[in-house]
C-alpha cells in the first residue's frame, strides 16, 4: 500500500498540478482536494501548494485560511497529520496560526524567480527525514511576498527549538529575518517554506535538479512505515 | 436622453452623429448609412466604429496580408489557419498546438503596468478560446534608449505588469526579447505571445450556429474601462498635446482570468459549447458580430441583461467596453444548466444574454426596444479595405549607401578586447536576467528551456516526452535598412533558434509593428516586409498561422523602425534530446557552422561603437538556413552535440560569451586562416551557429556536415575560466560576467 497525499486547490492556486506530479514521482498517490470540501477523503497528509489563492487579495493566504477545507486541515494538523505549505501554502499556514510569523513584500519590492540554494537546518520533521541536517540543496524560488518576519522573541524561540527548517544561502533573496526560508511547528508535522521543492523533482524540467524530491520521499517513507 | 432605437434612427435621418470623434472617416460613415439604408443608431455607430478601426479591421494592411494565404506552403501540419482567434498546428501524437503573438503597444505607453498586464490577458484568452490549455507565454519588448528617463517609467511598469498578471495565471514565461533603441521612445513595443495545447478533437471555433442555441456571457462584469481602446488608442498617432487617454486603457484582474481559464477548460472537457469567442479589443461588439458572422444564422441579444460594474453605463458604452476577463459561448439549451453549474463552481458570473436566431441579422435590444439591427458580416468581416499609396522613401538609397564597412575598426588587440567588453555590456547585448527573473518560468513543471536559451521549450506529454519550442525575433535596424530582407532575417533567426534547441520548425505567427499607414514611406516598409516574410515562409515551408498588425507606432512625423516580430513554433519528439546553449564541459570542441562574411550593416557593433545605422543588412540565404537547421536537429537527436547557440546580433563573440557564462566555462579560440579576427568576432552573417562537440563525436559530426555541404570550422575548445582569442587577447569570465550582468540593473533598478 502507498500513502495518499491530498493536494488542495483554492481558487487561484497555481502549483497544484505540479505538486500532484511531485507526489506521484515520489511514488505516492496524489488526491486532489477542493477548497469547498470539508472532507479530506481520508488522506494521510496534505500539501497546500503555491499560487495566488484569491488573487492574494487582502493579504496572501488571508482569505483561503477561511475556506471550508481548512477546518479539517487545521484540526487534523493539530492532531499530528503531516501538512506541508509551499509558498502561498506557507502563507496560508501562518494565517491559520499553524506556524508563527508572517510574510511581507520582498524588501526589493519585485517578484523574484531563481534557483535558490538552501541549507536544511532540521532533518527530523515529517517532510525532511530524507535530508541530512546541514545539507545544501537548490530549489526554485518564486514569489513577491516572501519576506519572513516574526518578533525577536518568536525568532529566538524558533532557533532555540530547532524549528528553523531551511535557511537561504548565497544571498537572502527577499529580506527574510535571519535568512529563514522555512519553519516547522513544535511537533515537526507541519512545515512551511517559500521555495518550491515540487519544481525540482525531475532532472529534465525546471532547474534540472531533483533536490526537492526528498520532501515527498520523506513523507512517503514516514507514512508507509507508520 | 431618449434611447436611440432603430425605429427612432429611421425617423430622424438628419440627426448629427459623432462619427469623427469615434474615429470613423466621412466615407466610412456614408457606407454605414448605405449598408443600413438609414442612419445608424448610436449603438450601431459604436459597433461599426470599433470594428472598422484599423486594429480590428486591418483595413490598411489586409491587401498585403493576403499573401500569407496565397503563398502559404503546402503542409499537413496546419489544422486551423488565419482568421480564427489563433492558428492551430498538428504536432503529432494526437496533440495540437495553438500560438499567437499580439501587440499591446499603445496602452503600455500610456499606462505601462495595466497595458502590459492586459496584453498578456488578451492573448491568453485568444489561445483559450481555441480549446487549448495555455502552457507558456513570452514577451518581445522594445523600449526607447536605455538611459532615457521615460524608459525608467515605462520598462519597470511593463515588466511588473507582465509578471504581475502572468505569474498570477500560473503560466511559465519562457522567452522573448528586450531591445532598446531611441526610435521606440514614446512608442514602446509590448508584444505578447501565448502557446496552448489541446487534443485534435478539442479544437473550438468562434461561430454561432443552431437557431435556439443560447449566447452566454461569462467572466468579469462589464465596466467603463477600455472604452474605444482599439479605435482611440491603437488606431491613431499619438499627439503629445492631446488630452490624457488613460480611460481608454483596460484594467486587468489576473485572479479572475485564472478562474476563467480553469472554468473554461472544465466546460470544454464536458463538451458543452458549440462556439466560443473571447472578449478583447472591441468587447461585445466584436464577440457578438464575429460569432454571428462566422455562424449560420442571426443572433438576438438582450443587452440590459449584461452584468455591470457601473449601472450608469449606456448601451453604446457596454458594446464598446473592453473590460477584461470575459468570454462569450454558444451553448445548446440542454447544456445551459450544466454550463452555469461549472461557472458557479469557479465563482464565475455567467449570464444568458441572447440566442442564435433563424434570421440573418444581429439584433440587440435594450429593455425590449431594438437598438441594433445589422448584417453581422458588414460589421465583422466586410469592413473597409484601403489600398494605401506606398513609395520607397527618398532617403533609402542614401541610408543603404552609408556603408558600415567604412567605420573605424579596432586598431590593435587591446582595442579589440575593449570593444568586446563594450559590446557584451551594451544594453541590447547585456543579460536581461533582471527582467526575466521577475517572471515565473517554472510553474506547471514542464519547462525544459527558458530564457536566456535560444528558444523556450515546454514538455507537453510526460510519458512520451513530446515537446514544443518557440522563439521570437525581430531586428528593426535590419528592417530599416531593407524591410524585405529584415523581415526574412527575423524569420530566419527565430527558425534557427528553434532548430538550435533541437526542435523542428513548423509554423509562424507574426506581430507587425510599424508607423502610420498614412505615410507612403511607412506603407512601403510594410508592403516590403510582408512580401519578404510571405516569400520566406513559402521557401522554408512554415506557414503563417495568424498574428497581429500594429500601426500608428509613431509620435508626430517620426515612425519607429519597421519592426516585424516573428515567432516560430517547433516540435521535438523527445525533450530529453534538447540542446542548451551552455558550454558546460571542458574539452568539448567548438565548431562554427556556416559562412562568415564581412557583414556589419545594422550590426550591434556599429551601433555600440559608432552609433551608426547604414549599409545593407546581412545577406539572406534560406536554403542555407534550412540546411543548418537540419544539421542542428540531426546532431541533437543523435547526440553529436552538447550545446548550440545561434549567431545573430553581436555576432560570434556575443554567442560565445553567452554560452561560456551560462556554462561557467571558458574557451580558447583560434582564428581560422583567412579570417580577420575583428570580422570573425563581430560580423553578423546569417545562417550560422556555434556548437560544442564532444571529442568522441567529432568525426561523426564533421562527416555529417561534410556530406551535406555545410561548412563546419573548428574554432576552439571549451577550457579554463577565460575567453582567450589566440594571438589577440584574453578576458576572464568574471570580468565578462560583471560587464554583461551589471548593465540593466545599473540603468533601471
Amino acid at each position: 500500500m502507498t500513502a495518499r497525499i491530498g493536494v488542495v486547490t483554492f481558487p487561484g492556486t497555481l502549483d497544484d498540478r505540479d505538486t500532484q506530479r511531485a507526489v506521484r514521482v515520489a511514488g505516492a498517490e496524489a488526491v486532489p482536494l477542493w477548497h469547498r470540501d470539508k472532507d479530506l477523503k481520508q488522506v494521510d497528509a496534505v500539501v497546500l501548494p503555491g499560487g495566488f489563492s484569491y488573487g492574494d487579495y487582502l493579504r496572501a493566504g488571508a482569505i483561503s485560511r477561511f475556506s471550508p477545507v481548512m477546518e479539517p486541515v487545521i484540526e487534523q494538523a493539530k492532531a499530528g497529520m503531516p501538512v506541508l505549505g509551499i509558498c502561498n501554502g506557507f502563507q496560508v499556514l501562518t494565517e491559520s496560526h499553524l506556524l508563527p510569523g508572517a510574510m511581507l513584500r520582498n524588501n526589493h519590492l519585485h517578484f523574484i524567480c531563481r534557483d535558490q540554494k538552501l541549507r536544511v537546518e532540521n532533518a527530523d520533521t515529517s517532510w525532511t527525514t530524507d535530508y541530512e541536517t546541514g545539507q545544501e540543496i537548490s530549489v526554485p524560488l518564486k514569489n513577491i511576498d516572501g519576506r519572513y518576519v516574526a518578533d525577536e522573541r518568536v525568532l529566538d524561540m524558533l532557533e532555540a527549538e530547532g524549528r528553523v527548517a531551511f535557511r537561504y544561502l548565497d544571498g537572502n533573496p527577499n529580506g527574510s529575518l535571519r535568512d529563514i526560508a522555512g519553519i516547522t511547528n513544535e511537533a515537526g508535522n507541519v512545515v512551511g517554506l517559500m521555495p518550491h521543492p515540487e519544481h525540482a523533482v525531475e532532472p529534465l524540467v525546471g532547474t534540472g535538479r531533483t533536490d526537492g524530491l526528498g520532501f515527498f520521499t520523506s513523507i512517503l517513507k514516514k507514512l508507509v512505515n507508520a | 436622453m431618449t434611447l436611440d432605437t432603430v425605429k427612432h434612427a429611421a425617423e430622424t435621418p438628419d440627426t448629427d452623429q459623432p462619427w469623427a470623434e469615434l474615429g470613423l472617416k466621412q466615407d466610412e460613415y456614408a457606407r454605414i448609412r448605405e449598408i443600413l439604408g438609414r442612419r445608424p443608431t448610436g449603438a450601431e455607430l459604436a459597433m461599426y466604429s470599433v470594428m472598422w478601426s484599423e486594429h480590428c479591421s486591418y483595413k490598411s494592411s489586409k491587401v498585403h496580408l493576403k499573401q500569407f494565404g496565397e503563398k502559404a506552403p503546402e503542409t499537413d501540419a496546419l489544422l486551423v489557419g488565419i482568421g480564427e482567434n489563433a492558428g492551430v498546428v498538428d504536432v503529432g501524437q494526437g496533440y495540437a498546438v495553438t500560438f499567437k503573438v499580439e501587440s499591446h503597444n499603445h496602452p503600455s505607453y500610456i499606462e505601462p503596468y495595466q497595458g502590459a498586464a492586459t496584453g498578456v490577458g488578451g492573448i491568453v484568452r485568444d489561445i483559450l478560446a481555441m480549446g487549448a490549455r495555455p502552457v507558456a507565454v513570452m514577451d518581445p519588448l522594445r523600449f526607447g534608449a536605455a538611459d532615457h528617463p521615460d524608459t525608467k517609467r515605462v520598462l519597470p511598469g511593463v515588466v511588473a505588469g507582465i509578471g504581475g498578471y502572468g505569474n498570477c495565471l500560473g503560466l511559465p514565461n519562457i522567452g522573448g526579447e528586450v531591445v532598446f533603441d531611441p526610435c521606440y521612445q514614446g512608442n514602446p513595443l509590448v508584444n505578447a505571445l501565448c502557446v496552448g495545447v489541446m487534443k485534435h478533437e478539442d479544437i473550438h471555433l468562434a461561430k454561432a450556429s443552431g437557431a435556439g442555441n443560447k449566447v452566454i456571457l461569462y467572466g468579469a462584469r462589464t465596466g467603463g474601462d477600455g472604452i474605444g481602446g482599439v479605435s482611440v488608442l491603437a488606431s491613431e498617432t499619438f499627439d503629445s498635446t492631446g488630452p490624457a487617454k488613460r480611460p481608454a486603457v483596460q484594467v486587468g484582474d489576473p485572479f479572475q482570468e485564472k478562474l476563467l481559464i480553469e472554468c473554461t477548460l472544465e466546460i470544454f472537457r464536458e463538451n458543452l459549447v458549440d462556439g466560443i469567442q473571447d472578449l478583447g479589443g472591441a468587447g461585445l461588439s466584436c464577440a457578438t458580430s464575429e460569432l454571428a458572422s462566422a455562424g449560420s444564422g442571426g443572433m438576438r441579444v438582450e443587452l440590459d441583461t449584461v452584468p455591470l460594474r457601473d449601472s450608469s453605463l449606456s448601451p453604446e458604452e457596454i458594446l464598446m467596453s473592453e473590460s477584461q476577463e470575459r468570454m462569450c459561448a454558444i451553448v445548446e439549451p440542454g447544456k445551459v444548466d450544466r454550463f452555469l453549474e461549472i461557472c458557479e463552481k469557479w465563482d464565475v458570473i455567467a449570464t444568458v444574454i441572447g440566442e442564435v436566431t433563424e434570421g440573418s441579422q444581429l439584433e440587440i435590444f435594450w429593455h425590449g426596444e431594438q437598438i441594433v439591427d445589422v448584417p453581422p458580416r458588414s460589421v465583422a468581416h466586410e469592413g473597409p479595405t484601403y489600398h494605401r499609396p506606398y513609395a520607397r522613401p527618398d532617403w533609402q538609397d542614401a541610408l543603404q549607401a552609408d556603408d558600415a564597412a567604412k567605420l573605424a575598426r579596432p586598431a590593435n588587440a587591446e582595442e579589440l578586447r575593449a570593444q568586446v567588453l563594450r559590446l557584451v555590456a551594451s544594453p541590447n547585448q547585456a543579460s536581461k536576467a533582471w527582467i526575466t527573473d521577475q517572471y515565473d518560468r517554472f510553474v506547471q513543471g514542464n519547462t525544459v528551456l527558458a530564457q536566456p536559451e535560444d528558444s523556450g521549450m515546454v514538455r507537453i506529454d510526460e510519458n512520451t516526452g513530446l515537446g514544443v519550442a518557440v522563439a521570437t525575433d525581430g531586428n528593426g535596424r535590419y528592417a530599416k535598412l531593407d524591410p524585405y530582407a529584415g523581415a526574412q532575417l527575423a524569420l530566419a533567426e527565430a527558425y534557427r533558434n528553434v532548430a538550435a534547441s533541437g526542435a523542428k520548425p513548423l509554423a509562424v505567427s507574426d506581430c507587425l509593428n510599424f508607423g502610420s499607414p498614412e505615410d507612403p514611406a511607412v506603407m512601403w516598409q510594410f508592403a516590403e516586409a510582408t512580401r519578404g516574410l510571405a516569400d520566406a515562409c513559402q521557401t522554408l515551408g512554415t506557414p503563417v498561422t495568424g498574428g497581429n498588425v500594429s500601426l500608428y507606432n509613431q509620435t508626430g512625423e517620426v515612425a519607429i523602425h519597421p519592426t516585424p516580430v516573428v515567432a516560430v513554433l517547433g516540435v521535438i519528439d523527445d525533450v530529453t534530446r534538447r540542446t542548451p546553449v551552455a558550454f558546460a564541459d571542458e574539452g568539448h570542441l567548438i565548431y562554427l557552422l556556416g559562412d562568415t562574411r564581412e557583414e556589419l550593416g545594422g550590426s550591434a557593433w556599429s551601433q555600440v561603437v559608432h552609433d551608426h545605422l547604414g549599409g545593407l543588412p546581412p545577406k539572406v540565404d534560406l536554403a542555407r538556413e534550412q540546411l543548418l537547421a537540419e544539421i542542428l536537429i540531426s546532431a541533437s537527436r543523435d547526440g553529436m552535440i552538447d550545446a548550440a547557440h545561434d549567431l545573430s546580433d553581436g555576432g560570434l563573440i556575443q554567442a560565445l560569451v553567452e554560452s561560456c557564462l551560462r556554462g561557467g566555462k571558458g574557451a580558447r579560440l583560434v582564428v581560422p586562416d583567412g579570417l580577420d579576427p575583428f570580422v570573425l568576432l563581430f560580423s553578423e552573417s546569417a545562417g550560422r551557429a556555434i556548437v560544442a562537440v564532444p571529442r568522441s563525436e567529432e568525426l561523426r559530426f564533421t562527416d555529417m556536415c561534410g556530406a551535406r555541404g555545410l561548412p563546419a570550422t573548428r574554432i576552439g575548445v571549451v577550457d579554463g575560466s577565460d575567453i582567450d582569442v589566440q594571438g589577440q587577447f584574453s578576458v576572464a569570465l568574471d570580468e565578462l560576467r560583471e560587464a554583461h550582468e551589471g548593465t540593466i540593473p545599473g540603468l533601471i533598478a
